[in-house]
């Protein structure tokens, strides 16, 4: 890839990074940091990609040992992200499940 | 399937996370918003199955299926298994503490993928491609050994309090210095030793860095090492010619720096102080004395007479609360003044708990009608009108040190001010000062009355007294 389409990618997601989050209530800080953390667990693709590559066993368990932490990252924040957000559900139906 | 579609899902994914992040920053849409992010994430890492990139040297990528096919399935099974019931069973007051390690392991995967890739780079590697490799992994340990010492924090397994040593930011500087020394030595060398040492030093300096971290600004630190993880994957986006790693990286990196600003603001600290405040500090001015002081305790009759003939009366719940599991008593105690025409309201920190938006968190657990809930800025001007301030298992969030104290580790973080109201009652375990370790001068007031015990137990007790009258 060219460095000036890198550039230009990182630069506009830069300021759409800066943009879309410039206004949370403080209510929302957790999850929405919990929900970022998920969203950089696709480093799991890059994982799969050089395990894809390796052509040691050294690479071979390293990338792996990659995809395990990735793997964990990913869903395991957006279980989490979901279970906080879940407690904020409109009154109607938590009076319906009413404990 | 071929490269350009391979791309378009690429782009897709990065809009999704986009929509994600827009959702997540409002009430109403941040389950769909979270939601939408995991089926970016999901349609990413299936894409991946489908198109294989080329190698180093390779100008197309070889023939499906990928290598080492099952060794992939079965490292992504082994993920699942252990972080899904990791994030299904952890108790709501824990959910910090995970939130960090889950942000460390992401840290650790990155720095993994710059090694393994800095080992697969070979000669004829750019030296841009190489000097966003050892960013990536120097970035990626430092947020690993980081979240795991925030997490070692929150979880109370070392102590909360900034660590501090003789020389401590000397060490700190040196290893700064010798990460830099070394980044440079990789770049030029090409080795593994020199690759291997620079990750041990990173590690250390993410030890380093973390330590001298008071409790109550953890949460700060935490939300940084986030950003600092998005930018790792945003750098190996660039070493693996992943369109899609660069967008993720690069957004979380972003919002992830602004939304580490809107916290320090919520508690009112500067990023820099929170960071280095500690080699400033002076140690705390801890009285030896404080604890032989006279505080006055009540029983939960006299709060209940207290409350009885109170006109309003405001409930201000801490991390205490949600250890001893009160919030459903808690909500039972509000019913039972509103029913005698009590005006009750909760004031809420926005870093009660131990991160922001935590209380509410716990709170909306309970049930607890969200109209109930009134944030730090309603609530401040009302204390003066209100009769009886309920403390519950809060402790720095209503220290008035914050306010009158320059130099102690909380002094300006906005507080409730609850030393405005008439009768202030704390409920509290024991004399044991909060996370920031600090003495709060608010329990020894004439005003103020101590009801000891567990929360939960005490509050039933109350609940019991209250009806009783």
């Amino acid at each position: 890839m060219d460095a000036i389409a890198i550039i230009s990618i990182f630069v506009l997601a830069v300021f759409v990074g800066f943009e879309v989050v410039s206004k949370v209530s403080s209510t929302l800080h957790t999850p929405l940091m919990s929900g970022a953390n998920a969203i950089h667990g696709v480093i799991l693709v890059g994982a799969i990609i050089v395990a894809d590559h390796s052509e040691t066993n050294l690479e071979l368990g390293l990338s792996l040992a990659a995809i395990v932490l990735a793997t964990i990252n990913m869903v395991g924040g957006f279980v989490v992200t979901d279970r906080m957000l879940e407690m904020f559900k409109p009154k109607k139906s938590v009076d319906k499940a009413g404990e | 399937m071929n490269s350009t579609l391979y791309s378009l899902i690429g782009l897709g994914a990065g809009v999704a996370f986009i929509l994600a992040l827009k959702g997540l920053s409002h009430p109403k849409t941040a389950r769909r918003g979270n939601l939408i992010g995991a089926f970016g994430a999901t349609v990413a890492t299936l894409s991946v199955f489908l198109y294989v990139t080329p190698t180093h040297g390779q100008d197309v990528g070889h023939s499906l299926p990928l290598h080492n096919f099952w060794w992939i399935i079965g490292a992504i099974l082994v993920g699942l298994v252990i972080g899904v019931p990791a994030a299904r069973k952890v108790e709501m007051t824990q959910m910090p503490q995970l939130v960090a390690l889950f942000n460390g392991v992401g840290g650790g995967a990155a720095a993994l993928v710059a090694i393994v890739e800095y080992l697969n780079l070979g000669t004829e590697a750019t030296t841009a491609e190489v000097i966003f490799t050892v960013f990536t992994v120097v970035v990626g340990c430092v947020s690993f050994s980081g979240s795991i010492i925030t997490f070692m924090k929150l979880q109370e397994l070392m102590t909360t309090r900034p660590v501090v040593f003789p020389g401590g930011r000397f060490v700190i500087a040196g290893t700064l210095a010798a990460v830099l020394g070394v980044s440079v030595w990789v770049v030029s060398a090409m080795g593994t030793t020199p690759l291997l040492t620079l990750a041990a030093l990173s590690l250390l300096f993410g030890v380093l860095f973390v330590l001298p971290v008071g409790g109550a600004d953890v949460p700060i630190v935490i939300s940084l090492l986030n950003a600092f993880t998005g930018l790792t994957v945003a750098a190996s986006g660039y070493v693996l010619s992943s369109t899609l790693l660069i967008i993720a990286g690069t957004l979380v990196g972003a919002s992830g720096t602004i939304l580490t600003r809107l916290m320090a603001e919520a508690m009112g600290r500067s990023l820099f102080g929170t960071l280095f405040g500690a080699f400033t500090a002076k140690p705390q001015a801890v009285s030896d004395s404080a604890e032989e002081r006279p505080v006055r305790s009540g029983s939960a009759d006299d709060v209940a007479i207290l409350l009885n003939y109170a006109r309003r009366v405001v409930i201000v719940p801490g991390f205490g609360l949600a250890v001893a599991q009160a919030q459903h008593t808690v909500r039972e105690l509000a019913d039972l003044m509103i029913s005698k025409g009590i005006d009750v309201a909760y004031g809420i920190h926005p870093v009660a708990g131990r991160m922001p938006g935590h209380m509410n968190v716990l709170l909306a657990e309970a049930n607890v009608p969200y109209d109930q809930l009134a944030e730090m800025d309603e609530v401040n001007p009302t204390f003066g009108q209100t009769d009886v301030a309920i403390v519950i298992g809060a402790n720095d969030v209503v220290n008035p040190a914050a306010q009158t104290t320059p130099g102690c580790p909380i002094y300006g973080m906005p507080i409730l001010e609850v030393n405005n109201a008439a009768n202030i009652i704390f409920l509290k375990r024991s004399m044991r000062p909060g996370f920031a370790g600090i003495e709060n001068e608010l329990l020894y007031d004439p005003k103020t009355m101590l009801l000891f015990g567990d929360a939960k137990a005490s509050l039933t007790k109350v609940v019991s007294a209250l009806k009783a009258l």
